[in-house]
C-alpha cells in the first residue's frame, strides 16, 4: 500500500527549477532511500514531504504530494502533517534541556499534561529508539552531554514520541561513527514494522543494507526508482549505473 | 575516478581469458589423444594442474574485489559471473584429463569401435567451449546464445554414440570394458558441452542480469 504518492511534482526556488516532474510512490512500512550527487534535489524532495520547504522564501511547488491519498498541500493542517511525518536531520539537534524534556516536548505541545502519561511516552519512545537501557538512569540530565550517536537516537526517540506514521531521515548517520551508524541502521529495520521510513543517504552501502526501494536523482530529475536489489544489481538507466559504480558524482 | 578498480577489473578479465585459453588447450590435447592416439597424458595432467591453479588465483582475486570494492550493478554481475564461470572451466579441465586417461585404454580398439560420433562430439564440445570464452571476451550475447543452441546437437550425438555402443556389446561381449570407456568418454564430452553452456549463461548474466539464453 502506498503511503506517499507524488505525481508530476515540480519545485522551484525562485527561477531555479529544483525538482522536475517527479513521480514516485513510497510504500507503507518500507524503507525508501533517495540517492544522488549533491544538489540533485533529494533533500529538497524529502523536505517537501512534511512541508519544511514552506519556510523557504520563493519556493513554489506544483503537482501532487499525497499522504494516504490526501493532498498535503491542500486543506491538511501543517501541524497535523508534521505530527504524522517526523524528521531526523543530519546533525543531531537535541534541545538544551533534559533528556526527559526533549522527548516530552512534542507530546506536551500536543496537549498531554499527565505526568504518568508523559512518563509512559518517554519510556516507550526511548525503548523504540533502542536507547532506553543507556539513558534510563539519567533522564533528568542534559541531552547535550550525550555522545553524537546517542544524541541522534534521542532525536529519533523525540520524533517517535508524537506517534508519527512516517519518519524522514536526512543523512541521519553521516556524522556518526560506524558503531552508532550500525545501531541506527538496526533501529530503522526494526522501526519499519510500525513506520514508513524515507531516507536521504550518500552512503550507498547503507542504502543497500537497509532500504527496500531506492530512487536515484540527478539534476532535479528522478531518474530511476526500483527495488534496492534491482537498482544495485541491474539498473536500467545508464546514468544510475554510472553514478552507483562511481564513474561520476 | 576509479582508475585502480578499473585496472583490477582488467586484470581479472585477462586472467579469465588466460584460464579459458588453458581449457581450450586441454581439450585440443585430449582430441589429439583420441584422434591420433598420441601419448600426451603428462601434458594433459599438467594442463589440469595449471587450470586448477588459475581457478584458485581468480577466485582469490574476485573475493579481494568483493571485499575491497563492494562492486554494484554491472561490476557486481561481472565479478559474480567470473566466480561461477571458473567453476565450470575447472570442471571442463577435470573432464578433459578424465577423457585423456580413458583414451589410453581405447587406443588399440579404434578399429573395432566406430568413433565417428565421439569425434563429432569432441569437435562440437570443443567449439562450444571456444565460443563461450569468445562470448565472454567480446561480451557478446549472440555468441553466447549460439553456444546454447549447439548443446542439443551434442546431446543427440551422445544418445547415438551410446546406442551404437550398446549394440556393439550385444554383438561382442568381450569388448564390454572398452565399450564402457567409450560411453564414459561420450558422457564426459556431453558434460563439457553442458559446462560450456553454463559459461555462456554466466556471460549472459554479466551482460543482462539474467542467465536466459533463449531467443
Amino acid at each position: 500500500m502506498d503511503k506517499f504518492t507524488i505525481e508530476n511534482m515540480n519545485l522551484y526556488y525562485g527561477k531555479f527549477h529544483a525538482l522536475k516532474d517527479v513521480n514516485i510512490r513510497m510504500k507503507k512500512n518500507r524503507i525508501t532511500a533517495f540517492i544522488g550527487p549533491s544538489g540533485c534535489g533529494k533533500s529538497t524532495l524529502l523536505k517537501s514531504l512534511n512541508r519544511m520547504n514552506d519556510l523557504v522564501e520563493g519556493c513554489k511547488i506544483t503537482g501532487d504530494i499525497r499522504l494516504d491519498n490526501e493532498n498535503i498541500y491542500g486543506d491538511m493542517d501543517v501541524n497535523i502533517l508534521r505530527k504524522r511525518v517526523g524528521m531526523v536531520f543530519q546533525k543531531a539537534n537535541p534541545f538544551p534541556m533534559s533528556i526527559y524534556d526533549n522527548i516530552a516536548f512534542g507530546p506536551r505541545t500536543h496537549g498531554i499534561k499527565s505526568k504518568k502519561e508523559l512518563d509512559r511516552i518517554v519510556e516507550e519512545s526511548l525503548r523504540d529508539a533502542a536507547i532506553w537501557d543507556e539513558l534510563k538512569d539519567r533522564l533528568k540530565k542534559s541531552a547535550l552531554g550525550l555522545s553524537g550517536g546517542q544524541q541522534q537516537r534521542l532525536c529519533i526517540a523525540r520524533a517517535l514520541a508524537v506517534k508519527p506514521e512516517v519518519l524522514l531521515m536526512d543523512e541521519a548517520t553521516s556524522a556518526l561513527d560506524p558503531i552508532s551508524t550500525g545501531k541506527i541502521e538496526e533501529l530503522c529495520l526494526k522501526l519499519k514494522n510500525d513506520y514508513t521510513i524515507v531516507m536521504v543517504t550518500h552512503n550507498m552501502q547503507q542504502a543497500l543494507r537497509i532500504s527496500d526501494e531506492t530512487a536515484f536523482f540527478l539534476l532535479g530529475e528522478m531518474v530511476e526508482c526500483n527495488s534496492t536489489d534491482a537498482i544495485f544489481s541491474n539498473p536500467q538507466d545508464k546514468r544510475t549505473e554510472e553514478y552507483i559504480t562511481g564513474r561520476f558524482g | 575516478m576509479r582508475e585502480y578498480f578499473d585496472k583490477e577489473l582488467t586484470q581479472l578479465n585477462d586472467s579469465l581469458i588466460e584460464m579459458g585459453g588453458l581449457v581450450e588447450q586441454a581439450i585440443k590435447n585430449t582430441m589429439k589423444m583420441i584422434v591420433d592416439g598420441e601419448d600426451l597424458l603428462d601434458i594433459a595432467r599438467e594442463h589440469e594442474n595449471r587450470i586448477n591453479e588459475a581457478e584458485k588465483s581468480i577466485q582469490s582475486r574476485c573475493l579481494h574485489l568483493l571485499l575491497h570494492q563492494a562492486p554494484v550493478a554491472h561490476d557486481l554481475r561481472y565479478v559474480s559471473a567470473a566466480l561461477k564461470m571458473i567453476t565450470d572451466l575447472e570442471r571442463i579441465g577435470d573432464q578433459a584429463v578424465d577423457i585423456a586417461e580413458m583414451s589410453v585404454y581405447i587406443k588399440d580398439k579404434k578399429q573395432v569401435f566406430n568413433l565417428t560420433h565421439i569425434l563429432e562430439m569432441a569437435d562440437n564440445a570443443s567449439k562450444m567451449v571456444t565460443e563461450a570464452i569468445d562470448a565472454f571476451v567480446k561480451s557478446d550475447i549472440e555468441v553466447a546464445k549460439k553456444v546454447a543452441r549447439q548443446d542439443d546437437i551434442v546431446d543427440e550425438l551422445f544418445n547415438r554414440s551410446k546406442n551404437e555402443t550398446v549394440e556393439l556389446i550385444h554383438k561382442n561381449k568381450e569388448l564390454g570394458s572398452e565399450a564402457l570407456d567409450i560411453v564414459m568418454i561420450a558422457k564426459y564430452l556431453e558434460r563439457i558441452a553442458d559446462h560450456a553452456v553454463n559459461v555462456a549463461e554466466w556471460v549472459a548474466f554479466s551482460i543482462t542480469g539474467s542467465c536466459d539464453l533463449s531467443d
